[in-house]
């Protein structure tokens, strides 16, 4: 039966979360797409200026 | 637009005509029809919005398809589908935050001043539509064209005063359906309230008006309290009713109940609505599609036991979406439903995915540098301010300079493959790039080097963007002579470099998981079912941890048959060995490969491994206020769920119930919040009330922290009439027993009256203290915080694992969690933990490490005491023990004992002396 299995994951969404699933799969030995409807990942962290409680800049 | 085309210089941008109102922005500005969403986005590719291209919907301009130096405009790209085959999902769409303009008492959209939290972090934001600077009409253009904007823009101030209102489409079912809680926002409004008057300089009043203040997260408390005492932030325990806009100012008027009852009225330059977080409709939808099932509040449904697993078989989820959460429990969430979507997969792993193929390496050693150097233009961000032509020209000027060349994007797929076929061509066996800043484009070039068959350390790249043209835009002529100038350093220090080896590391697969609670058994069953031997050490006589302890989760399912189910697997698993009774003694080691002595209570072990995972938990603390010990009335939460796990049929007969919160926690000596006790004690407290409608139940409080769907908890306690009394760190519950009676005072916060209630069962909320391992934190060379928890490698962005390679964090050791943030960072361990365990074969070292010169080293021992990396060590066998020797695994490569030797025996290779004396000496050089 294993062999039916793919080893190929598709995330969608490409913020901070979707982002880091993909990367972790990719980095473990799985094929990943990252499906994301906008024209670049980063999602919401993305447009955050701050992130608590240290202050680092959010990009 | 062909995305393998576009280089991203933006000439397209610069032209067209096309507006739409700018998302990323939060729609306070306008961008055009071809866009990027930001300068930073991946990938920096140009997007056309076809509802307001021109050429698209009118067939008219076709400016950009002109003026693309790219050629990658294409009009006719349809839109297609696509069917991929994978074995799992992830789902994370995440979350769109709320519209207030459906609520007529803020008035958002008639208001000029009133904004959401949105748009307020688009206003702090430096690239940001005001740049940073708060100013009040922020809806408005900087400089509007309207002349009734116009008029409106004259009265453009700094605010004086801003008000931030919580909850705004968070815990509301009046307004909206949104009954829980959104988890951010109390702590979003006081991080914009310390940068806002960061940015305004110290006078700005910033008032935070909100219900309970919810800051239960690692290091969220003292955040809350600096905001109070240092910054300066009031915090007004107030729901306002509605806001008013004074015709003339613009200024906004609120009138609300303060604490006592009294009727205050203030006037605000600007409020800030603390929008929740809110699944969106499509997102419901797609979940439709996709099958899965959701909360009544549109979130995903996942087990406690299972939290990143939706309904349907192979579909996992994180992210808000899974519930409303901040960036690191995001994260958290990321790793854990990689984890669990490829421990499904795992006979399939490394199947789709393809090694690299390696070119052989051309030998340099000994010959003439022959030197190539690339320009960069950058589209028009460098050629713009430095003539590069004439930069280029100056550098075949140069000695051993071979060849120079200048590219419109160096970085271009374009430029990457000419630069290949020059060095081959050419023989350049040294390569130095003048462009932007290594730090994002360093890997990119050196890849280039190695798909050319030289060693990526033979090149060198100087900034002669960031550096230069951006910040001497106004001087033309002294940039381009700075840009000779940095590439003629550069040049002296590249005819220095040397290849560089970079060292194989042995990785041991073996893994080690200390700690048999939750987290530590959600880690090891993970690691194991991808295939890898993990030894699971116990301190205690069985796995289980303090989760024996409890009843029930948040969302009522039971602890023990879950708790015993995870057991019976972890002990059944065949990559599994369990060591119970078992303490560590000693580790040594690094990365790959540690090696520690465990003890039993009769014997002594050795264990070799690669990985560790510290998942070694907490524990509650034993109270030592209200009378706890002297009466057997006065339990702790935690005795509670003993009784109810027992079926205590006294629970029942109870008349009266109270229950005491942060007992311990959210106090000087302990300035956090143990962030489970709020919903524990409201769980309980509706369990008791299922025993007996008739009982009186108290919940005596200083916030109530119900976060996320567990507000859904707080709203059917107050449903079934559990009373909630607030008191503060002030004024805290006096406990007395007499004349056989548990009495404790308070004031109540409604009737602002001192009430005193019976209790004939007091349970004491106690705080989650951190087991303080100081032995444990020094073994594996990893921190602590004030408090006693493990201090994680980034606080947004490595939740899960330590700053020392090869070592990872999981559980309450972390910070208190309840059970399914305890196995989501398990699984989040596990996670990060197998991406290094994959790289077995493939995990080098840096090749920008230092190195001693034997024959110099005089055995003073500077660099080993001064290393914070513990990289270098005194040999202690073959012809030169007693000298220095750094291990290249540990090194990173920092130069502290470069610049600490006093017999100048140590080198850091790539940047050594003779590199940077060249560098300072072609700096002075009279051009």
């Amino acid at each position: 039966m294993n062999n039916k299995l793919t080893g190929s994951v598709v995330v969608i969404g490409g913020g901070i979360s979707g982002m880091l699933s993909a990367l972790d799969l990719a980095n473990s030995g799985y094929y990943v797409y990252l499906v994301e409807k906008g024209p670049s990942i980063g999602g919401v962290m993305a447009q955050l200026d701050k992130t608590f409680p240290t202050n680092d800049c959010a990009m | 637009m062909d995305v393998n085309l576009c280089v991203g210089c933006g000439a397209c941008a610069e032209k067209c005509p096309g507006k739409f109102d700018d998302g990323y922005n939060a729609n306070l500005k306008q961008r055009t029809a071809i866009y990027v969403e930001y300068p930073q986005a991946v990938p920096l590719k140009y997007a056309i919005n076809p509802k307001v291209c021109l050429k698209l919907t009118k067939d008219k301009c076709g400016l950009c398809e002109e003026i693309c130096p790219a050629k990658a405009i294409d009009y006719t790209q349809k839109e297609e589908r696509i069917t991929l085959d994978a074995g799992s999902i992830i789902f994370s769409p995440g979350f769109k935050p709320f519209d207030p303009s459906r609520f007529d008492n803020y008035q958002y959209t008639n208001f000029a001043n009133v904004v959401t939290s949105m748009e307020f972090e688009r206003i702090l934001s430096a690239t940001g539509p005001t740049m940073g600077h708060v100013v009040t009409f922020p809806k408005l253009p900087l400089n509007p064209k309207k002349k009734q904007d116009k008029l409106l823009v004259e009265k453009r101030k700094d605010p004086k005063k801003i008000a931030w209102f919580q909850c705004v489409g968070s815990r509301d079912i009046n307004k909206c359906d949104n009954a829980y809680c959104s988890s951010v926002c109390c702590m979003y409004a006081v991080k914009e309230a310390m940068i806002a008057k960061e940015h305004a300089g110290g006078d700005l009043d910033c008032s935070i008006f909100f219900m309970d203040m919810r800051t239960p997260g690692k290091e969220f408390e003292k955040y809350y309290e600096n905001a109070k005492e240092k910054h300066g932030i009031k915090f007004i325990r107030s729901r306002v009713h509605s806001v008013t806009e004074d015709a003339e100012t613009h200024d906004l008027n609120i009138r609300y109940v303060d604490e006592k009852g009294g009727i205050i009225d203030d006037t605000f330059d600007m409020i800030v609505l603390s929008v929740g977080l809110e699944i969106s409709k499509e997102t419901r939808e797609l979940a439709g599609k996709l099958g899965i099932e959701l909360t009544p509040s549109g979130f995903c449904k996942t087990s406690s036991f299972e939290p990143v697993t939706s309904s349907r078989d192979g579909i996992y989820v994180s992210g808000v979406f899974n519930s409303p959460k901040d960036i690191p429990e995001s994260v958290l969430d990321a790793n854990a439903a990689a984890s669990a979507a490829g421990d499904a997969l795992s006979a399939a792993r490394n199947t789709l995915t393809k090694a690299v193929e390696k070119i052989p390496e051309i030998n340099v050693v000994g010959d003439r540098p022959k030197i190539g150097v690339f320009i960069c233009d950058c589209g028009s961000n460098i050629k713009g301010v430095v003539d590069c032509a004439g930069v280029t020209e100056y550098a075949r000027s140069l000695p051993y300079v071979e060849f120079a060349d200048e590219a419109m994007y160096a970085c271009s797929q374009d430029a990457q493959n000419k630069m290949v076929e020059y060095i081959k061509e050419k023989n350049l066996n040294r390569i130095v790039v003048a462009a932007c800043t290594p730090k994002t484009h360093e890997p990119l070039f050196q890849e280039t080097l190695t798909n050319a068959g030289l060693n990526k350390y033979l090149f060198e790249m100087t900034n002669i963007r960031n550096h230069n043209s951006w910040v001497h835009k106004n001087n033309p002529d002294i940039a381009t002579q700075k840009a000779k100038d940095l590439v003629r350093m550069a040049v002296a220090k590249a005819a220095l470099s040397e290849p560089l080896k970079e060292e194989k590391i042995n990785v041991n697969d073996t893994v080690m998981v200390i700690g048999g609670g939750l987290a530590g058994m959600t880690a090891a069953k993970s690691l194991a079912s991808q295939g890898y031997k993990t030894h699971l050490i116990e301190k205690k006589d069985k796995l289980g941890g303090e989760a024996h302890k409890l009843y029930k989760t948040a969302q009522g399912e039971d602890v023990q048959t879950h708790l015993d189910q995870l057991i019976r697997e972890i002990e059944t698993n065949e990559n599994i060995t369990v060591h119970c009774n078992t303490t560590l003694e000693a580790v040594d080691g690094f990365v790959g490969n540690f090696k520690s002595t465990l003890k039993t209570k009769d014997t002594a072990f050795e264990l070799d491994y690669g990985i560790a995972v510290l998942a070694t938990g907490a524990k509650a603390l034993v109270p030592v206020e209200y009378e706890y010990g002297k009466d057997p009335r006065i339990i702790t939460s935690l005795d509670l769920d003993k009784r109810f796990k027992e079926k205590d049929a006294g629970l029942a007969k109870l008349n009266s119930a109270v229950f005491i919160q942060c007992v311990g926690s959210r106090q000087p000596d302990r300035p956090y919040c143990s962030r489970v006790c709020c919903t524990h004690s409201v769980d309980n407290a509706i369990e008791l009330k299922k025993r007996n409608p008739e009982m009186d139940v108290f919940i005596l409080y200083r916030d109530i922290r119900t976060y996320g769907e567990r507000e859904l908890l707080y709203k059917k306690a107050r449903e079934l009439g559990v009373i909630f009394i607030r008191y503060d760190r002030e004024h805290k519950p006096e406990v007395k027993l007499l004349n056989g009676k548990v009495l404790i005072a308070l004031n109540d916060h409604v009737l602002n009256q001192p009430v005193e209630i019976e209790a004939d069962l007091l349970t004491l909320a106690t705080a989650i203290i951190p087991r303080r391992d100081e032995r444990l934190a020094n073994f594996f060379k990893v921190p602590l915080n004030d408090e006693g928890f493990f201090v994680e490698k980034h606080a947004k962005l490595g939740p899960a694992e330590f700053a020392t390679s090869g070592v990872f964090v999981c559980g309450s050791g972390h910070y208190p969690k309840p059970v399914n943030e305890a196995i989501t960072q398990g699984r989040a361990a596990a996670s990060r933990a197998l991406t290094l365990l994959a790289k077995k074969d493939n995990l080098f070292t840096s090749g920008t490490i230092a190195s001693v010169d034997v024959m110099k080293c005089s055995q003073c021992g500077v660099c080993v005491a001064i290393c914070p990396y513990s990289a270098p060590r005194f040999a202690t066998e073959g012809r030169f023990a007693g000298k220095a020797e750094i291990n290249a695994v540990l090194c990173k490569g920092c130069g502290l004992c470069v610049a600490s030797c006093r017999s100048g025996a140590i080198h850091l290779r790539g940047f050594d002396t003779n590199q940077i004396f060249s560098q300072i000496f072609a700096l002075g050089e009279v051009v």
